[in-house]
């Protein structure tokens, strides 16, 4: 392989990577009580994963992504309610739900710069929360959906109460689509996107029909999106109109920025830290711990700029720099 | 005669101010022409109406044998219209050829290819240093963007244009803000560039412009006032007293 030096650097998957997703593999050993919870956080993850496709690598602000999260939950809550209730062909078949409405909403999206595009997302989560919430009849509203029964996966596994089917479910989809998007990125249309990111006008001046690729791009991650709420149906067999909120819409875009946004593992580790500090903060202070968790998140913030990664990075250069002077001295 | 550029009564107006008015143009395969003006003649409105940027009020726009007046920027890119920018747009945090690579995966038609790695992109990697290697910009390409020398930074906005194969390449002051030594280092690059390829430039520095085109359309608040070789555009003192103060 004919690789230039500066062009890109990580195409295979290099020793930490696997170490990450081995400690997650690990999991039903590590964590064997907290397997439900730790589904929780994967599907975040793959959630925030969705989002960091349009906001840290494309440049769209979204505060209305909760809303293909919440038709992916649906499409699979109905279609098990329905007695289609095996699990593979439902998260297809939700994916491919959120994926459409993705597209259909993307042109109203990507035709306006950062204030239009975070007005607009905001009115389509908005408007499906309540068009949820006024089909109650189908959605169940507040109370959820009743009755979804989920098929044994492949046929073998049940989903059983310790969260373990859940959790290895949640791992291999999330680490599936995980590895798919690592290619998308490190390929030409993957760098493209972080061109119309940086600079939308040049990219138009290249050829590049910007406003086509935005919306290709926007559809996939509304369709990210909605396998990551068909998990959270399938693995909890309940859904309700919470799925479609604006809390989880802005609970996305913080995950991004505590993690970092734009750098593939921003998502995964910002959905860990957020969802473990909501967990263990408000078991440890029932009453305020609305409080330290926005103390927390102002503290990442301000410490780690380009969030937890980007501190992490900036942490290893700097060792890095004084394990070299050190060499060099001695 | 098929010209490679051709303009008819193309106009813009914003709101009653008349930016452009009238213009037509007319520029022959391989043509080197130059447009000059004073500050605000309408000089980059017209650029930016030729590709796209703006939607003309009036007038049309013909590529070749096809007209392209309707058609989007990007669209016109791909039929053989590039352009760079008065003030560099580039991306600053990219290495030279990753930028260049970005302009030829899309003209080669890898820029929707979401699966294949750029690294193995080996035919779109060969076309970028070869359009480098055109501007003698090898030597910078790993450097990243914004720590190359101003100069080079123009080069590589030329780059980018060239990357996507242009019959036509416009040039909005390409030499602007370089320094004399190096502006000359520049338009012996853009002399260099292949025959086929028909090149419209803005340029305020005379010297340059007597220099290297073969011809000058003179434009004043935003209508043609004359056109020709630069022989007879020096010599002409309509020009002389609205443009060059006489120094010519």
């Amino acid at each position: 392989m004919s690789t230039a030096p500066g062009i890109v650097r990580i195409v295979r998957f290099p020793w930490h990577e696997a170490v990450f997703w081995l400690v997650l593999a690990a999991g039903f050993w590590l964590w064997p009580k907290h397997l439900p919870l730790a589904s929780q956080v994967l599907i975040a993850g793959l959630f925030t994963l969705s989002y960091d496709l349009i906001l840290g690598y494309s440049g769209i602000l979204s505060l209305g992504h909760a809303a293909y999260f919440g038709i992916g939950a649906y499409a699979a809550g109905l279609l098990a309610q329905g007695g289609w209730g095996e699990p593979l062909s439902g998260l297809l078949a939700a994916g491919a739900c959120a994926g459409l409405a993705g597209f259909l909403t993307s042109f109203l999206v990507v035709r306006g710069q950062d204030l239009t595009r975070l007005m607009v997302t905001t009115a389509i989560g908005l408007l499906l929360f309540e068009l949820a919430n006024r089909l109650s009849s189908i959605t169940g509203g507040v109370d959820g959906l009743l009755g979804i029964e989920m098929a044994p996966l492949l046929g073998a596994f049940r989903f059983d109460m310790y969260g373990r089917t859940a959790y290895g479910y949640c791992l291999a989809v999330t680490f599936l689509l995980f590895l798919g998007v690592r290619r998308l990125v490190h390929s030409p249309f993957g760098w493209s996107l972080r061109g119309m990111r940086d600079n939308p006008r040049r990219m138009l001046a290249l050829g590049y029909p910007v406003s086509h690729r935005l919306i290709a791009v926007y559809s996939l991650s509304a369709a990210i999106a909605g396998v990551a709420g068909a998990l959270l149906t399938q693995t909890t067999q309940f859904v309700s109109i919470d799925v479609f909120s604006f809390g989880r819409s802005a609970d996305v875009m913080v995950m991004l920025i505590v993690g970092g946004a734009g750098v593939l593992y921003g998502g995964l580790v910002g959905a860990a830290v957020f969802t473990l500090a909501y967990h263990y903060l408000s078991a440890l202070n029932p009453v305020y711990w609305q409080f330290w968790l926005g103390a927390f998140l102002i503290a990442i913030v301000l410490v780690g700029r380009g969030g937890v990664l980007g501190a992490w990075a900036r942490a290893v250069s700097a060792l890095r720099e004084k394990h070299r002077r050190t060499v060099t001295q001695s | 005669m098929t010209h490679a550029l051709r303009t008819s009564d193309l106009g813009k107006h914003f709101g009653g101010v008349r930016a452009v008015t009238g213009v037509s143009l007319a520029l022959p395969r391989g043509a080197r022409h130059a447009i000059i003006g004073p500050n605000g003649a309408g000089k980059t409105t017209l650029i930016n109406l030729l590709t796209g940027m703006l939607a003309p009020s009036e007038g049309e726009v013909y590529l070749g044998e096809d007209r392209i007046t309707r058609l989007r920027p990007d669209q016109r890119v791909k039929r053989g219209l590039a352009r760079t920018f008065q003030i560099n747009n580039l991306f600053p945090d990219l290495t030279v050829i990753q930028c260049v690579l970005l302009a030829v995966c899309e003209q080669r038609g890898a820029g929707v290819d979401a699966w294949r790695p750029v690294a193995r992109c080996e035919a779109e990697i060969a076309a970028a240093r070869e359009v480098l290697r055109l501007l003698r910009l090898e030597r910078a390409e790993n450097t990243i963007v914004r720590e190359l020398a101003y100069g080079d930074q123009r080069l590589v906005e030329i780059a980018l244009a060239l990357a996507c194969k242009p019959s036509v390449l416009l040039l909005d002051e390409p030499a602007a803000g370089v320094p004399k030594s190096e502006s000359q280092a520049l338009f012996r690059a853009i002399a260099d560039l292949p025959g086929e390829v028909t090149v419209l430039f803005v340029e305020h520095d005379m010297d340059i412009v007597f220099r290297f085109a073969q011809r000058i359309t003179v434009l004043v608040s935003g209508s043609i006032l004359t056109e020709g070789p630069p022989e007879q555009i020096a010599r002409d003192p309509t020009v002389k007293q609205v443009y060059l103060g006489g120094r010519a």
